[in-house]
């Protein structure tokens, strides 16, 4: 199949719809997935080709649909469950971490949880304190739990084709600020393996590691640092966990300087697991601390201006680069 | 009996002997010392559990909860590997990683004990579906306690199965005890079947001193749930001893326990087969006692996990595997 121009939300669709024809146990539960197509429209136009059996509308029981998603998975099924956004987390969080991340292990391996749980967050949609989180430290810190946040179209469709191949739980966490994204999706050719993280820009000055829409950001003030003579590598992660450290650590060994960009508050986030181990690991090779630039520590405000002001942006990640790199002191602090 | 007694009372009989001097002897393996961890919770008392697997099928699927050894036995257990469980050992069911609280065996249909109250009813819901869909006629039933029905997740869970229609029974073994809160302590309407014919589903309360009644409502609820309409079985027992082995329930009036002890589905069970013949009883009895004696002696003799499969089973073989942490520290102080 050709390369096609497509969106973030339709690759994530044509994923699912080429998972299910080819794979007849998975079927996808959760709220609104089935008439009224997906909250972000991604499951829309499902419910008419795979029937009610497969695209089951669920009522607003996050943490009871998300139960019987387990439950389906430890029976033979594949299920894809829908949590319409990662801040109702702590609704379905302990069907989360302490069934479907620890059946394997507690039952001695005599069982996996084969279930991708699609959720999104994220900000860029003034949807204020409970609809905007960024949430991936939560999973991450489950061992047992995969976590994805794809950046690019084609990742949109490969990591959700291959998540829905694992033979472990899967949060597959969406940005509903990429939906609209435009982008090139070729259905026989990913990005980079599961687990493996990808360069999306090659450069010798410093590394920028980020994931989900920070991918985007960092691009943009990649470019911007290249006007002011700086190459910044930046570096896609994809998937927390698998993490490919080491392909942090070889571009770090590179440049000596890492700056991470994510949109989670910074306290606690898994920007700060990043850091640690670059500082660990890269120590030798390291001229400048490294730096986290991540979101203000404060709940999402819902005015437009406020929300934008409370996470990173390009023109941030660029400013902090070039203090970085150049010693040339940013807007805010000049 | 040979006398042509009951076949099936002595059939429940024998299960019910077998869980009540199962738990005997864990409870015997703890205060030795011999078992795993700090938490063991014994279904003495509850053992008429064993009409409601009786009334299952092979192929059925179950969940149970903290306090479930009795219903795994009911369902099929290997004792021996039930026992080296609880003692955390390498040929236990989940290799020494489970212990009583997590004892699963997916070819019995045991889809895993809980130690979250409440946290395996949903997957009878998804266990339902997956049936509905790959067109099997099993059912799944989650056993869970008084205490768990005052989950929200119950609630969410029996919706959705009357919604669906789903194959699913839901079965609450009232032991009267939440740990150490009384069932009026933790809700208006005790009566707690009434609760499921709200959500559209079949319900029944029975009193757990007669196994045999026990039993056949369970095949009016499992049948019904086979047929398309799930069902709710409230079990009335009590819980004969505290809510964990070091817990002595002061909270209890001795009065109420002495009544409560008095509700015996196994004396019940004995009683109404010794007028056949008490000598082939007691024949039973000391079999089952020589079975748990050898399911203890093969606990205690039974290997210890090897130390490196801690890191077993987190993820799926042949997946990425979690780095144990004495090589990450030689990935950074190695090198120095």
């Amino acid at each position: 199949m050709a390369a096609v121009e497509t969106t973030y939300r339709d690759a994530l669709r044509q994923a699912l719809i080429d998972a299910m024809q080819e794979d007849p146990s998975i079927f996808i539960i959760g709220e609104e997935v089935g008439r009224y197509g997906g909250a972000y429209g991604v499951t829309k136009g499902l419910l008419e080709m795979f029937g009610e059996a497969r695209v089951i509308d669920t009522p607003i029981s996050e943490a009871g649909l998300i139960g019987a998603a387990v439950g389906a998975a430890m029976t033979g099924s594949r299920p894809v469950a829908e949590l319409m956004y990662v801040d109702f987390a702590g609704l379905v969080m302990d069907q989360m971490a302490n069934q479907a991340a620890k059946s394997r292990y507690m039952f001695g391996g005599q069982t996996g949880v084969s279930m991708v749980l699609r959720t999104q967050g994220g900000t860029g949609r003034s949807a204020a304190a409970q609809h905007s989180q960024s949430l991936e430290a939560w999973f991450a810190h489950v061992p047992g739990l995969r976590v994805v946040m794809p950046a690019t179209v084609n990742d949109a469709y490969h990591l959700l084709r291959m998540a829905l191949k694992r033979p472990d739980p899967v949060i597959f966490i969406e940005h509903k600020g990429l939906y609209v994204r435009k982008g090139r999706m070729d259905a026989a050719k990913p990005d980079g393996e599961w687990g493996k993280a990808v360069v999306r820009r090659a450069g010798t000055d410093v590394t920028i590691i980020a994931y989900s829409k920070m991918v985007h950001e960092s691009l943009a003030a990649a470019e911007a640092l290249a006007e002011k003579g700086v190459e910044a590598e930046v570096i896609d992660l994809r998937t927390l966990n698998p993490l490919d450290d080491e392909a942090m650590f070889a571009s770090v060994a590179k440049t000596g300087r890492a700056m991470i960009v994510s949109e989670a508050v910074m306290t606690g986030g898994f920007a700060a697991e990043l850091s640690a181990r670059i500082s660990e690991r890269c120590f030798d090779y390291l001229e400048e601390p490294v730096v986290r630039v991540a979101g203000e520590d404060i709940p999402i405000p819902v005015s437009p201006d406020l929300e934008r002001a409370a996470v990173p942006d390009a023109r941030l990640v660029a400013e902090t680069g070039l203090w970085l790199v150049k010693r040339i002191a940013p807007s805010w602090a000049a | 009996m040979s006398s042509g007694g009951n076949r099936l009372l002595l059939d429940l009989y024998r299960t019910m002997r077998r869980i009540r001097t199962f738990e005997e002897r864990v409870n015997e393996l703890f205060v030795r010392g011999q078992s795993a961890g700090s938490m063991l919770h014994m279904s003495i008392g509850e053992e008429s559990v064993a009409g409601v697997c009786k009334a299952m099928e092979p192929g059925d699927s179950f969940t149970t909860h903290h306090r479930g050894h009795g219903i795994f036995i009911a369902r099929g257990a290997d004792t021996k590997r039930m026992m080296a469980e609880i003692a955390g050992k390498e040929d236990g069911y989940c290799s020494g990683k489970g212990g009583s609280m997590h004892i699963a065996d997916m070819r019995l249909g045991h889809l895993g004990a809980n130690a979250i109250v409440g946290g395996g009813i949903p997957h009878v819901v998804g266990a339902g579906l997956s049936y509905r869909n790959r067109k099997l006629s099993h059912v799944s039933v989650a056993f869970f306690g008084d205490g768990a029905a005052q989950q929200g997740i119950l609630y969410e869970a029996m919706n959705m199965a009357a919604l669906w229609k789903l194959p699913v029974v839901f079965c609450c073994i009232n032991n009267q005890y939440g740990m150490g809160t009384r069932i009026d302590r933790a809700t208006a309407n005790t009566n707690l079947h009434e609760r499921a014919l709200a959500f559209g589903l079949n319900g029944v309360t029975i009193d757990g001193r007669d196994v045999e009644e026990v039993h056949e409502a369970a095949e009016r609820m499992i049948n019904g749930a086979r047929n398309g309409k799930p069902g709710f079985i409230a079990l009335n027992c009590y819980r004969f001893f505290g809510h964990a082995r070091l817990d002595k329930s002061p909270y209890r009036d001795p009065v109420e326990e002495t009544e409560g002890r008095r509700k015996d589905a196994v004396a019940n069970a004995r009683a109404k087969l010794a007028t056949a013949s008490s000598a082939e009883l007691d024949e039973l009895d000391e079999t089952v006692t020589r079975e748990m004696n050898a399911a203890v002696d093969h606990a205690v003799a039974a290997a210890a996990p090897a130390r490196d499969s801690m890191f077993r089973d987190v993820y799926a073989p042949r997946e990425p595997q979690p780095r144990p942490l004495r090589q990450h520290l030689s990935g950074i102080l190695g090198g120095h």
